[in-house]
């Protein structure tokens, strides 16, 4: 009786369990499949985008119209970035693929900087149409390399997870056909180096990456301790520890870490060797009550720059961030906004003190600048924005345009709709250099029943 | 001369229905603000008192949100600009002074809408004089509110939370969730300004040529973050976190520009190795 109650329970036990596991092993083999045909859905989508993208820059250097080349470049454009994102998702992280994504990068920045451009007024140049030669040729190229791994992956049957669990496992898969694939498609980029894309394209990477600008003497251990203790002002029962930049970085800089021993808050700064400048500074510690407005707040941001010699700058910016505010300022010169100086600060709103100070694009950006005289006036440019747009506010500004390179506008801010937008037309050419939206308060949908 | 003293009639009863209406209501005695001059990017009570008495005055109409956005900045402008005040879009002591003179403010029955997250707004009677002045201005018939629903029932001393928050321009609140997400299940362990650098080099990755364009993009490439692989992702981030990437977003970059991350302890992939290294934060090597 009790061996028999015994055995039924021990067999439903049994059933039940390859019964589970069953459905387990099925459960996983299903997200398996998800995984693995997301893989493939990017991987053919940008083959085909490849492929599409070979033709279309292959149309282009056909035309002649103008009117029909902006549209078509724009297709180019729109292709790449496609192609981009698809490549983004595929598991290559960890192989060296990014020559690839540039490329993807350089041919959609010729083909928008090209589209948007008023064809009619200032046509291709001969550089610029040798620049689409080549893409068109190199492009053709990739597209070969990608067919073969493509073609082989379908006639094996090859899984992307198996790719994956290659990488993840670091062994070496009995059919390495993807990765190889992958590592020539590369290496036929990587062949081309650079392209010469004419003098109004700006490379990204070729932002200055060494603070040019910086003058000063190159400062010890010591002076940098100095000068971040300055700053984070937590008195002297701390603990401090420094390193140096490491080989990776272009520019010198030391790393201050100072913790205080009793509260446990924390500081950390980045100084440049060249002068000592501050990069950034974060000093880490719960801000409870608010006891000063914003407006104060931003008062003691001003006092602050003054002290650390930051001069002629001008508050931009404010905005509170539950009991923090957060400060923008730029240079402003002669009546002259000069966007690329710009300056952050964060002010705790419990005892106005600083906890956070980011000047890095102030140490690339700023010097002694000639600003050019407008050509056009402030009327002239006035009329070529939008008549649906309200103008309520102007004045003068130096942005960073499209192209990378400085340009004196005349900076408007106007209404349309329930929108503000602040609208920047170069004050040499009357061009649109920028059109912002700016940003209205997001709800908070907690609160939204 | 009939005619006219009807006309007067009918204008005195207009005039003095428009008084009435004010007073019939529950309003609550002016409490006017505190002693803060209030800018723009501010947020909290005083804010939404100004709003509140800006659309009072029928200068503001958009929501009551408790956030000083460009909204507000205009139509305190426009006020400044009718009241012949100086035009500097922030509400010192002048300004409120004539504000507080010049509206009324139902605290009670705003602070119940609020809270009951309803769709609501704040006109008063308008003034008839005022809008006839050709300014152009949002001096729009009013439709007037039964400005007393509830009132009685609501706590006077209730501290009211915005119904709105900043953002910084170009990101949504949704994708400073994902990255705090991201954040935290990288970097929980890290100090803070680990964390910060962990969400820069997230948007790093955004800026560079090499990744993907957008956050999302960034953050699932596969295999690019280990929290993402193993499901870290889902965990809820703390606030800390939340603020880290705010830092990140509004500029904080104390990576050096890096785009890859890894902790020495336990990388596997001996690729990562072969990057040029700028600095170690926590236990977090940043490289090139």
């Amino acid at each position: 009786m009790l061996r028999g109650i015994l055995i039924g329970v021990l067999t439903i036990g049994v059933a039940g369990t390859a019964f589970w596991g069953y459905q387990e092993h099925r459960e996983k083999n299903a997200i398996l499949i998800n995984a693995e045909n997301n893989y493939q859905r990017a991987f053919h989508d940008l083959t085909y985008q490849m492929d599409v993208l070979h033709d279309k820059i292959g149309t282009t250097l056909a035309m002649n119209s103008r009117s029909s080349l902006s549209p078509a470049l724009a297709d180019v454009w729109k292709l790449t970035s496609e192609a981009h994102s698809n490549v983004g998702q595929l598991p290559l992280t960890l192989l060296p693929f990014n020559k690839t994504e540039e490329f993807l990068a350089q041919i959609g920045d010729f083909s928008y900087k090209t589209a948007v451009r008023d064809l009619d007024k200032e046509p291709l140049s001969d550089k610029e149409y040798q620049a689409l030669k080549n893409l068109y040729s190199q492009a053709g190229d990739i597209q070969q390399d990608l067919r073969k791994v493509q073609h082989m992956v379908l006639e094996n049957n090859l899984r992307w997870m198996d790719v994956e669990l290659a990488l993840a496992t670091d062994s070496q898969p009995a059919d390495n056909t993807i990765i190889d694939g992958f590592k020539t498609v590369e290496k036929t980029v990587e062949g081309y180096g650079e392209t010469d894309f004419g003098p109004a394209f700006v490379n990204m990477q070729k932002k200055d990456e060494n603070f040019k600008y910086l003058e000063g003497k190159e400062i010890t251990k010591n002076e940098a301790e100095e000068i971040a203790k300055k700053y984070a002002s937590l008195g002297n029962n701390v603990k401090v520890n420094i390193t140096e930049n490491g080989d990776g970085s272009k520019y010198g800089f030391y790393s201050v870490t100072i913790l205080d021993k009793k509260t446990k808050n924390e500081a950390s700064m980045d100084l440049t060797k060249k002068g000592g400048y501050p990069i950034w500074f974060i000093l880490s510690r719960d801000v409870k009550k608010q006891t000063i407005s914003l407006n104060e707040a931003s008062e003691k941001a001003v006092k602050f720059l003054k002290d650390n010699q930051f001069e002629s700058l001008d508050l931009f910016e404010s905005v509170q961030y539950d009991n923090i505010g957060v400060f923008t300022f730029v240079t402003k010169e002669k009546g002259v906004r000069i966007y690329p100086d710009s300056v952050k600060i964060k002010i705790a709103m419990d005892n106005g003190k600083m906890i956070g100070f980011s000047a890095e694009d102030y140490l690339r950006a700023h010097h002694v600048r000639e600003i050019p005289v407008p050509t056009i006036s402030a009327e002239e440019a006035r009329s070529k924005i939008s008549s649906q747009v309200n103008v309520m506010e102007e004045g003068k500004a130096i942005i960073i345009n499209d192209l990378n390179q400085e340009v004196l506008c005349y900076e408007f801010l106007g209404i349309l709709g329930d929108d503000t937008y602040r609208i920047f037309i170069n004050a040499e050419d009357g061009t649109e250099e920028k059109v912002e939206k700016l940003k209205n308060a997001e709800p908070i949908y907690e609160n939204v029943i | 001369m009939k005619k006219n003293m009807f006309i007067t009639k009918v204008f005195l009863i207009i005039t003095l229905c428009m008084l009435l209406i004010p007073i019939s209501g529950n309003e609550e005695k002016a409490t006017a603000f505190t002693n803060q001059i209030i800018q723009q990017g501010a947020v909290g009570d005083d804010v939404i008192e100004l709003q509140a008495r800006l659309q009072y005055l029928g200068f503001y109409n958009g929501k009551i949100d408790g956030v000083f956005g460009w909204g507000t900045y205009w139509a305190l402008r426009n006020f400044q600009y009718e009241f012949g005040l100086d035009i500097d879009g922030m509400a010192g002591e002048k300004t409120k002074k004539k504000l507080t003179d010049a509206s009324k403010y139902n605290k009670e029955f705003v602070n119940e809408q609020i809270k009951k997250g309803n769709k609501f707004t704040h006109y008063g009677g308008v003034d008839l004089e005022k809008q006839q002045k050709p300014s152009g201005e949002k001096n729009t018939e009013a439709p007037k509110q039964p400005a007393n629903t509830g009132s009685g029932t609501a706590d006077k001393n209730t501290e009211q939370k915005p119904s709105a928050a900043n953002t910084p321009n170009g990101f949504s609140s949704n994708d400073i969730q994902l990255m705090a997400n991201a954040v935290y299940g990288e970097a929980r362990g890290e100090p803070y300004t680990g964390q910060v650098a962990v969400a820069a080099v997230i948007l790093n990755r955004v800026n560079s040529a090499s990744f993907p364009n957008t956050v999302s993009g960034v953050i699932f490439e596969p295999r690019a973050f280990t929290a993402v692989a193993d499901g870290q992702i889902w965990l809820t981030p703390n606030e800390k976190a939340k603020e880290a990437v705010l830092d990140a977003i509004n500029g904080w970059d104390p990576t050096g520009n890096a785009l890859y991350y890894f902790n020495p302890d336990t990388a596997t992939s001996g690729w990562i190795w072969t990057r040029p290294q700028i600095k170690k934060i926590g236990k977090h090597i940043f490289c090139k």
